[in-house]
């Protein structure tokens, strides 16, 4: 099973064509990635070849879904470009746009989730500023390397990029149903709780491990969440406690704001809903080993 | 970015929300032109990026010219929470304040929409009426592409319960603030206070914008507005080099790509410091995904020229970026190093996994250099990077 993506997807990418998205088009394609098309208005009736792979460019994200019946769009189209980007997307009614860019303006970012909600949320956004997700063995719409871990029960869902590789490498030898990093960004489309619903409900999965890091409030609804719908373990994370208030680190939402958004808060928010809480993500890999070794 | 007050006026000006004249001067003497072109009396501002200033003495009333060069005297260079006076707003005296309101917009992450807010009880500290009298301030969200027009302002102000005779003046300010908003791409933009004055007029008195460094791109102005003089040297020359770096007050050198794993390296750190005498982490060093060598020589050279570093913890898990580059960074900046005749008398410990992390490894075997030393778990290169640091202090 898995969530939001398994080997019966059809991917097309926008922004294929450009530096970025070939290069990961190549390495998704090789996690088994059914990448069905490409689009570039500029491009279309052409297509590129992946290593004896053709794929197709169409273009436009609704021309793409007819010929192909794509239901998965990858972004990695520039902050720039991104909002019309993603717009066209939601148009399309594409199920899920998974958007990689990282930097696009809150402004942005925030008109196509108003955007989104307004044609009546049919598009399922992960992002932005994220590194998409995968199913191992399965499928890959995004940038996590495909081969640091395989096919198992644990379901895993981060703000962070680096930690998803690195809470999935720790846990390689158990492998992973799915893992979806949501993005560090102040608005992102699928949130923590949108995961764990998924994985609540997804008969693949045993156990979540759940990554967050300082800014806002996600964590601590996410808490709220867990104690009222989730009968699956969850062992959780936080990144930030050495963080100063005031500064930005380095994701455009990590950030302590006063008394709001502290490591510190979210983890107490957590281990109140019952959640083991592991202060290094080598102890948080432990505590998840821990509880599936019963 | 956080502006200073002068600025946000300025941008309230641009954009039609009412201040009052007021310039900005780093001299003594430049008060007193400034207050006679007022007419001769001013108020003397403190600008610095803290609030309390008024309480702290940052503010005063000047009802000459000479008065003001006294009053900036007093002002410039004084110290404001550990903000150091470099410039003050020589500004218009307002009419007689009758009464003072709040207004602002902001995004509410939570609901990931705008949020307009609004209330009657201003001039004081906002999250103090939110905690207090939580129904005195109006909050009302807005939608990114309606955005505010003159009904949805008069409904905001309507729900924050002005009175009659401002409700309409108010609620031009709340448009011309969105545009200020909008076109600005602010994060924040906020009124505190909006002031009723004698006669009648609604003026914004004081504020607070910040904006989105996301939008840089298309917002050229915006880099005219960065506060040079307070960078830290080392954060402005990291910045020069596109390296996503925050100066920290510890002695523990950290080096990592993606944010999240580098905040993570940070707490690391400081937990192993807690059994090498409280040594803290130095600075927070995202070195990002897909770095080449040249971007991990470029962080190198930062944090070994940070005369606060005493050991280097460089943390790297290879997703898109591969562990060969990043050794052989290390390998080509300490070779660059010696050569500019520069000694690295410093200690390196380095942790690589993921992305070629074994190709990585070998590169820093066969360098052999007397610095670096490879501990291959994040948990124990923390605690030798925090040992060593230690050792140095």
């Amino acid at each position: 099973m898995a969530i939001f993506l398994t080997k019966d997807s059809k991917v097309i990418v926008q922004g294929m064509t450009g530096a970025t998205g070939m290069k990961h088009t190549k390495l998704m394609l090789g996690d088994g990635t059914n990448i069905v098309g490409g689009v570039n208005p500029r491009k279309a009736g052409t297509s590129v070849d992946f290593d004896g792979t053709e794929v197709p460019v169409f273009g436009s994200v609704a021309e793409a879904m007819e010929k192909t019946g794509a239901d998965v769009s990858v972004l990695f189209v520039p902050p720039a470009f991104a909002k019309a980007a993603v717009v066209e997307a939601i148009d399309a009614e594409i199920p899920l746009a998974v958007v990689i860019t990282e930097g696009i303006a809150v402004h942005d970012s925030a008109a196509f989730w108003a955007y989104a909600k307004s044609k009546g949320s049919k598009t399922r956004i992960v992002g932005p500023n994220c590194p998409g997700l995968i199913t191992p063995g399965q499928s890959n719409a995004g940038i996590i390397p495909g081969d640091i871990t395989k096919p198992g029960r644990i379901g895993l869902v981060s703000k962070s990029g680096t930690l998803t590789y690195q809470m999935m490498y720790e846990l390689r030898d158990i492998g992973f149903s799915s893992a979806v990093g949501i993005g560090g960004d102040p608005v992102i489309g699928t949130t923590h709780i949108d995961a764990l619903a998924a994985f609540e409900a997804d008969p693949d999965t045993d156990l979540i491990v759940m990554i967050g890091e300082i800014g806002g409030d996600a964590e601590e609804r996410a808490a709220d969440f867990i104690k009222a719908n989730v009968t699956k373990p969850v062992v959780g994370y936080v990144a930030g406690f050495t963080a100063p208030e005031g500064k930005t680190m380095g994701h455009a939402g990590a950030i302590v704001s006063g008394s709001s958004g502290t490591a510190q808060a979210k983890k107490e928010a957590l281990e109140a809903a019952g959640v083991k809480v592991g202060k290094t993500p080598t102890e948080t890999a432990k505590l998840a080993r821990a509880i599936l070794a019963g | 970015m956080d502006l200073f007050e002068y600025q946000a006026r300025d941008l309230f000006a641009k954009h039609g929300v009412p201040v009052l004249a007021g310039e900005v001067i780093d001299t003594p003497e430049a008060a007193r032109e400034a207050t006679e072109r007022l007419g001769g009396k001013s108020v003397v501002k403190a600008q610095v990026k803290v609030g309390g200033r008024g309480k702290a003495g940052g503010v005063k009333l000047a009802a000459t010219p000479d008065e003001a060069v006294a009053r900036a005297t007093d002002i410039l260079g004084m110290d404001i929470k550990g903000h150091t006076v470099h410039k003050v707003m020589i500004a218009e005296t307002a009419p007689e304040i009758v009464e003072e309101y709040y207004v602002s917009y902001l995004l509410d992450r939570t609901n990931r929409t705008f949020l307009a807010m609004a209330s009657v009880a201003g001039g004081m500290d906002i999250e103090e009426v939110a905690a207090t009298t939580p129904e005195k301030l109006a909050k009302v969200p807005v939608d990114a592409n309606e955005g505010v027009s003159i009904e949805k302002a008069r409904e905001i102000v309507a729900q924050a319960q002005f009175p009659a005779e401002v409700a309409e003046k108010v609620a031009e300010v709340m448009v011309t603030l969105w545009k200020t908003f909008v076109a600005e791409d602010a994060l924040l933009v906020e009124v505190n206070p909006l002031a009723k004055v004698a006669g009648g007029e609604v003026i914004a008195l004081d504020g607070k914008v910040s904006l989105d460094a996301n939008a840089d791109f298309r917002q050229p102005e915006h880099e005219a507005l960065e506060d040079k003089d307070a960078a830290n040297p080392l954060e402005a020359a990291a910045k020069a080099k596109n390296l996503n770096y925050v100066k920290l007050d510890g002695e523990v050198g950290i080096i990592g790509n993606g944010a999240g794993l580098v905040m993570s390296t940070l707490d690391v750190v400081a937990y192993a410091g807690e059994d090498h005498g409280g040594v803290k982490p130095a600075n927070f060093l995202d070195i990002g995904g897909g770095a080449s060598a040249q971007v991990m020589a470029d962080g190198l050279e930062i944090i070994l020229g940070d005369s606060d570093v005493k050991s280097v913890f460089v943390n790297v898990f290879g997703g898109i970026t591969a562990c060969d580059e990043v050794a052989n960074g290390i390998v080509q900046a300490l070779a660059l190093l010696a050569e500019k005749g520069e000694e690295v008398s410093k200690p390196l410990v380095v942790r690589l996994d993921g992305n070629n992390a074994e190709l990585g490894r070998r590169i820093l075997s066969d360098a052999n250099h007397p610095l670096v030393q490879r501990v291959d778990t994040m948990d124990g290169a923390a605690d030798k990077a925090a040992e060593l640091a230690a050792a140095a202090k």
